[in-house]
């Protein structure tokens, strides 16, 4: 099999003898590498774990074999999550199969340009900040990040537990759905499931049915989208209202601090996680003089690329004496502030909507030198994660050859409000 | 408060409590860099206080044996192993 885009970390086999009787019998699926997969290596992106092997499979992973889907290989990502390009993988960056001197979005962008070129059906990624729904919107795709709670995240290598679900990419809303359906449900494992998607249909809602439904268009999320970006928005929502929906405007105020809030609790959190990676257990094989601190300390300046490095300083220094009450507790202030400015606005409409992502997916090589404009770039996405609710990013055309996506985000648990209106505005 | 909120031997100390060595070149970058971004971060401080309820709840199993990983599956990935323990470096 070739890989031309460096889609995956770890290619395998499609097994033609595969005999899954299961709702996604006969179809292909490609797995994020952070998403354990028992005897096959599991990498984060990173060298750290370049050599890792895990001896059991996540729980999603048990659900889609046991559904019948194929797997085709472990997929290029952002080291352990960290960016939105997939350009801090330690195996290299991964194209864009739009356009191929751009990057794919990330984290989860080696999942979404191995559906985008149709290496695979179907594919999950994992979205903490928006590394799915990015990703989704840069390569032309669909991704959906469901509510907190509705898919285990049993088997997941950890980034930010709080704020990370699994979801799916497919290329189009009802097979999204379909995987949604099949990974969605409580698990012994993880006790922050939910039993909200057990005995789920959420395939079912992707019926373009969308007269009578109020769509709220978050325009804090406008104000810093690029121009040619919003006119593409604008002409989805015209779709939209051409099929019956009833389009609003809606203002939350809470939004300007949200990504202040996400980078604060997503690294604070990050910097917890990935203290296990000492390189006893698993890791790199470093020859360190001196004792247990050196020797930890070595082996993480080896296994760790900077933007790790960046994040976990941060998060360090964030929960650190003295200044935990300034970051760390103001940003979980306006995390709760978030939330409630998303409850209110369900109180007047159905689903809120907003470009993906703000701006069309840079060059490569572009964004790596300044992890601040990397931030903000995520100022549409990360809301939601604050707010533990469900959206997905659905393509709403082009700018000049470019993927643009429509974000639609969702109450808590009403993944089908989403997938519904999903469905209306894919062409 | 100083125009910049951070130094290198911030840089080092934070990189001390979080066991990573840094280069010289890595210190310098990322004092820069955090300078930014913490300046970024500032803007939390315009957040007013917000009472709130988690909706959390005790979620309980029985305290019951289940079958878990075998100690060969346990070590498999570990650099180095001496008589079925992992190996790390000396405490002192």
């Amino acid at each position: 099999m070739s890989d031309p885009h460096n889609a995956f970390i770890t290619e395998l086999e499609a097994d033609d003898d595969a005999t899954g009787d299961g709702p996604l019998a006969g179809k292909t699926i490609a797995i994020k590498d952070n998403i354990s997969t028992k005897d096959v290596r599991t990498t984060c992106g990173s060298s750290m774990l370049a050599d890792y092997v895990p001896p059991y499979n996540a729980t999603v992973v048990d659900r889609v074999f046991e559904a019948g889907a194929q797997l085709v290989g472990k997929t290029n990502m952002d080291e352990f999550g960290m960016g939105g390009t997939t350009e801090t993988s330690a195996f290299g960056a991964t194209e864009n199969p739009v356009e191929t001197d751009h990057a794919p979005g990330g984290s989860s962008g080696g999942s979404a340009a191995a559906v985008a070129a149709g290496e695979a059906d179907l594919a999950l990624g994992t979205d903490t900040g928006g590394s799915v729904r990015n990703p989704a919107a840069f390569c032309g795709v669909v991704g959906l990040k469901p509510t907190y709670g509705l898919v285990s995240r049993y088997g997941i290598v950890a980034y930010a537990n709080s704020l990370e679900q699994v979801g799916p990419l497919a290329p189009t809303v009802e097979e999204a759905a379909l995987l949604l359906d099949v990974i969605a449900g409580s698990d012994p494992h993880d006790a922050t499931t939910n039993d909200g998607g057990d005995d789920s249909n959420y395939a079912e809602a992707a019926d373009g049915d969308v007269e009578g439904v109020t769509i709220g268009v978050i325009t804090d999320l406008i104000e810093g989208a690029n121009d040619e970006v919003v006119a593409a928005f604008e002409d989805s929502l015209d779709e939209l209202r051409a099929q019956g929906a009833e389009i609003t405007d809606v203002s939350l105020d809470s939004l300007e601090h949200a990504v202040q809030a996400y980078y604060v609790i997503a690294m604070s959190e990050a910097s917890s996680n990935l203290a296990r990676f000492d390189g006893v257990r698993y890791g790199p094989d470093v020859d360190a003089e001196g004792n247990w601190n050196d020797e930890f300390a070595a082996v993480r300046e080896e296994g760790f690329g900077p933007e790790v490095k960046r994040r976990i300083l941060l998060g360090t220094y964030a929960l650190s004496a003295g200044y935990h009450d300034k970051y760390y507790k103001k940003a979980q202030d306006a995390r709760a502030w978030v939330k409630q400015d998303f409850d209110e606005a369900f109180e007047s409409v159905d689903v809120l909507a907003s470009p993906t992502m703000p701006v069309t997916p840079p060059a490569l090589g572009e964004s790596l030198d300044d992890p601040l404009q990397l931030y903000l770039m995520d100022a549409n996405t990360v809301p939601v994660n604050l707010a533990n609710l469900p959206a997905i990013s659905v393509p709403a055309g082009e700018v000049d050859g470019l993927p643009v996506g429509l974000q639609l985000i969702g109450p808590k648990f009403d993944e089908k409000a989403i997938i519904r209106a999903a469905s209306a505005a894919e062409q | 408060m100083s125009d910049s909120p951070v130094d290198p031997d911030d840089v080092r100390h934070v990189a001390g409590l979080a066991r990573v060595d840094l280069a010289d070149d890595e210190v310098d970058e990322f004092t820069e860099q955090f300078a930014d971004i913490l300046e970024y971060f500032e803007a939390l401080d315009e957040v007013p206080e917000v009472d709130s309820e988690p909706e959390l709840v005790n979620v309980m199993r029985s305290d019951a044996v289940h079958e878990g990983l075998t100690q060969e599956e346990a070590l498999q990935n570990a650099p180095e192993t001496e008589d079925g323990f992992f190996k790390g470096p000396s405490v002192s």
